[in-house]
């Protein structure tokens, strides 16, 4: 058999003891696609970031063209010929497609001034020789979505690149762009490049790879050509058999009769929201599935004031609001945990009691002054109650852990006394024990007669918690189902593949 | 709720027991830089000017004159700089503001009128700058370079740069020129503008609001906080503040003159950075920018008594301002 350009043997990683990446092996011929699939927490991002140099194996060994070589840094990785491109793209929005693929290595003249020619000549050649119809004076700032990563590609190809990583490259692309993209894969493969395709995209990876690895909690559990293996084997071997005994389902007795206490009719929100309906009854935690990009945050964007709402209407308690700001969503009784708790939770540079209070300032007045007092008996409480670990209230929130932190985004909506909680993958970035005590929390609130939409990725957390979940792809809702109707995974998987 | 009553918060419990010794450790030397340097900054000129009277009662009270006008525009700019927006029209504003009050005066329109003219023209500044700033949502740099120029323009305009002569002796007293007992009355400006500010930003939803506007916009306006409103708010403060800056010049002065608070945008920056508040947003403290602001007026003061000239004293005020915030400094690069 042919000497496969990379392989990757015996990998394994450990983080604070717990083993994440257990002899792992991994092979990657000349000119092929090879998917990368695995739930969250499955091992893909750390095998990736070992190969690129993030992070170092503890155990295992890489061979590039047959040959060891020893992967400490980006710098090493690019020299062995592998290049990772971005989700979140590394490109200058301001300069010109030929200028980004140049950054840093400009085409100078002896005293050092760039020659811009011979930047846009290298630059138009590479294009053509990928068969890429990009013009290398554009300004990237003014190109689609398709175009900076097929440009980002480009770049790593003139730095020699011969192994590129994509993870998830089709979540912020529209049908054609996607459709694009593909093709240019195709070239990429005639040309003897190869790829490690990550997604979660079924339809994708068989439409586009040649062989999938599958891995499961650190343990490679299989490698096969796409041609022989079904998908119903893949989505087995990515669930497995034995779900963590935390997320076993309990049924909850709720009535589903009356008024919902929120429902949304026909709701539509730039370009990802295009007709989303659903009900929420009281007491009852409803979980939204769908992929990345799904349109299922964006979703609840809208919902919740942030982003603008341009159809449908959105009833709580039966009366119809107008929610324009996170003001009037909170006054009308909601509460938003989103998704990225850095960015849109937390005030990280401030104390945990600062941040649990920031929600309820205006309840918590003695006159014109703030109760310290009272605060710090909430911050406690809080603190308490959902088991956050702090030295104390006063401590700055960003030295906490992410599941802590994400308990703190809790409390600072539950001090608020909402009725409806939208939950937007609460259990990201989050340890399993904390995740298990997430869990549970909205259980409990439910069963205190809150009413929870639940919006995450990771199934097996969706299932455990939810009574109903409906399923969102490409804007509107195409299923939904009850919790007792579905008796495994595959089910949901299937009916989030938009099957 | 997953209390689990026992296992929780061992470490919180124990650390809530610090030994004085742990609590001197988590002391952070580097939040009270200011302090240390304004104490060190008077006790080096006590030693070395103490034949040359620094540290007699007239001088220091010489310095808190010298320095109110500072404080108090520093005490609002902490607020705009604590939502991490920076106001640049402060000084122009300071001009145009002694001389629309100095004008009424002169009109007849009497105290009261004096005092409406130079706080409306802060007041109008102050929120043509919070508009333009939250509605048309142009940044905060660009929207006060422009308003410095034209309130500057204008303070230039409205007499044809010729000073006004304010005679009306009550305003006089009230603001700048006067003394109760041996206190100056612009001393007392400071202490009361601090307090109230200093509450207003520690004690109130509307300082803690300004502060998470700062820290994380986006964070801040899904927890509900209108961050518009309150950054329009921060303006006109600033507005408000600097147009009582202007009638304190005026008041000192005896008259409204376009050269007033001419670069004091600069130096009340200084101070309000020096003091501790981030640049960034997100951390201010109005006491501390007082202090950075009596630090800056006391160098000044020793400066000149030591007998340097301007433009020595600039270079050694540059780099005491550098070196302070360096040490000031959280994340030192290795």
């Amino acid at each position: 058999m042919e000497q496969p350009l990379l392989s990757m043997e015996g990998i394994s990683k450990s983080f604070n003891g717990i083993k994440v990446l257990d002899s792992v092996s991994f092979s990657l011929r000349k000119g092929e696609v090879h998917a990368l699939m695995g739930g969250n927490g499955a091992g893909k991002s750390t095998l990736m970031k070992i190969l690129t140099g993030v992070y170092q194996a503890d155990e295992g060994e890489i061979f590039i063209e047959g040959k060891k070589v020893s992967i400490n840094d980006t710098e090493d990785a690019k020299r062995n010929y592998i290049s990772m491109i971005f989700q979140e793209f590394s490109l200058v929005p301001t300069l010109t497609v030929a200028q980004n693929i140049f950054l840093t290595r400009e085409p100078k003249n002896a005293i050092g001034i760039l020659n811009d020619k011979e930047c846009i000549a290298k630059t138009k050649e590479l294009l053509k020789e990928l068969e890429v119809d990009i013009n290398p004076t554009d300004i990237i700032g003014n190109l689609g979505v398709g175009y900076w990563q097929m440009t980002e590609i480009a770049k790593a190809l003139s730095q020699n690149a011969k192994i590129l990583i994509m993870d998830e490259p089709t979540s912020s692309l529209t049908k054609k762009e996607t459709e694009i993209l593909f093709n240019f894969i195709n070239k990429l493969k005639k040309k003897g490049i190869s790829i490690i395709y990550i997604s979660h995209r079924m339809d994708e990876i068989f439409q586009i790879c040649d062989r999938i690895t599958i891995l499961r909690d650190g343990k490679k559990i299989a490698t096969e050509s796409c041609d022989e293996i079904t998908m119903e084997t893949v989505i087995q071997h990515i669930v497995g058999a034995d779900l963590d005994k935390a997320f076993e389902w309990k049924e909850r007795f709720y009535s589903i009769e009356g008024t919902p206490i929120l429902e949304v009719k026909n709701l539509s929100s730039g370009t990802k929201v295009r007709d989303i309906s659903f009900r929420l009854y009281p007491g009852e935690i409803l979980g939204v599935a769908g992929l990345m990009g799904s349109g299922r945050s964006e979703m609840v964007r809208a919902i919740f004031g942030i982003d603008p709402i341009d159809g449908g209407e959105i009833f709580v308690k039966g009366k119809k609001h107008t929610i324009k700001s996170p003001t009037d969503a909170i006054a009308a009784g909601l509460a938003l945990i989103p998704e990225d708790r850095r960015m849109q939770g937390l005030i990280l540079q401030h104390s945990v009691k600062e941040n649990i209070i920031l929600p309820i300032l205006s309840k918590i007045k003695k006159g014109v002054f703030l109760d310290e007092r009272k605060a710090n008996k909430i911050a406690e409480q809080f603190v308490e109650r959902l088991n956050i670990k702090t030295d104390d209230i006063f401590k700055t929130a960003g030295l906490l852990s992410g599941g802590n932190q994400q308990k703190i985004v809790l409390a600072k909506w539950l001090a608020n006394n909402p009725d409806i909680l939208i939950l937007d993958e609460p259990t990201i970035g989050v340890d399993i024990a904390a995740k298990t005590e997430i869990i549970d929390i909205i259980r409990e609130l439910a069963d205190s007669g809150k009413s929870i939409l639940v919006i995450s990725s990771e199934l097996p957390e969706l299932l455990a918690v939810s009574d109903r979940i409906i399923v969102v792809h490409e804007g509107r809702v195409v299923k939904e189902l009850k919790r007792k109707e579905i008796d495994s995974e595959e089910v949901l998987q299937h009916a989030i593949q938009g099957y | 709720m997953p209390s689990k009553d026992i296992k929780m918060n061992d470490s919180f419990n124990l650390q809530n027991n610090l030994s004085p010794a742990k609590r001197l450790k988590a002391f952070d030397w580097r939040n009270y830089i200011v302090y240390i340097a304004f104490v060190g900054v008077i006790i080096y000129f006590s030693i070395t000017l103490h034949d040359e009277g620094f540290l007699t009662t007239s001088n220091l009270l010489n310095i808190a004159r010298q320095t109110a006008m500072i404080s108090i525009m520093g005490v609002a700019m902490t607020f705009v700089i604590s939502t991490g927006e920076i106001d640049l029209s402060v000084g122009s504003i300071t001009a145009l503001a002694s001389l629309t009050a100095a004008l009424a005066l002169q009109a007849g329109l009497g105290l009261f009128g004096g005092i409406a003219a130079g706080l409306g023209t802060g007041l109008a500044i102050g929120i043509i700058n919070g508009l333009l700033i939250t509605k048309v949502a142009i940044p905060s740099f660009l929207v006060t370079l422009g308003m410095m120029g034209i309130v500057k323009g204008l303070a230039m305009w409205i007499t044809d740069t010729a000073p006004v002569p304010i005679v009306h002796s009550t305003f006089n007293f009230l603001f700048g020129s006067g003394d109760i007992g041996s206190i100056p009355i612009l001393l007392i400006w400071t202490l009361i503008i601090t307090i109230i500010g200093h509450i207003i930003l520690k004690k109130t939803a509307f300082g803690r609001q300004t502060l998470a506007t700062g820290g994380n916009e986006m964070a801040a306006k899904f927890s509900g906080v209108k961050t518009s409103k309150i950054k329009f708010l921060v303006f006109v403060g600033s507005g408000l503040m600097a147009g009582f800056a202007g009638m304190l010049y005026a008041g000192r002065m005896h008259a409204g003159r376009y050269t007033f608070g001419e670069g004091d945008e600069l130096s009340v920056i200084a101070a309000v950075i020096l003091g501790g508040t981030s640049l960034f947003g997100g951390v201010g403290t109005v006491i501390g920018t007082v202090i950075g602001s009596l630090m800056i007026g006391t160098i000044n003061n020793g400066l000149i008594i030591m007998g340097l000239d301007v433009s020595q004293q600039m270079i050694v005020k540059g780099l005491i301002i550098i070196l302070a915030v360096a040490f000031g400094r959280k994340t030192l690069k290795k």
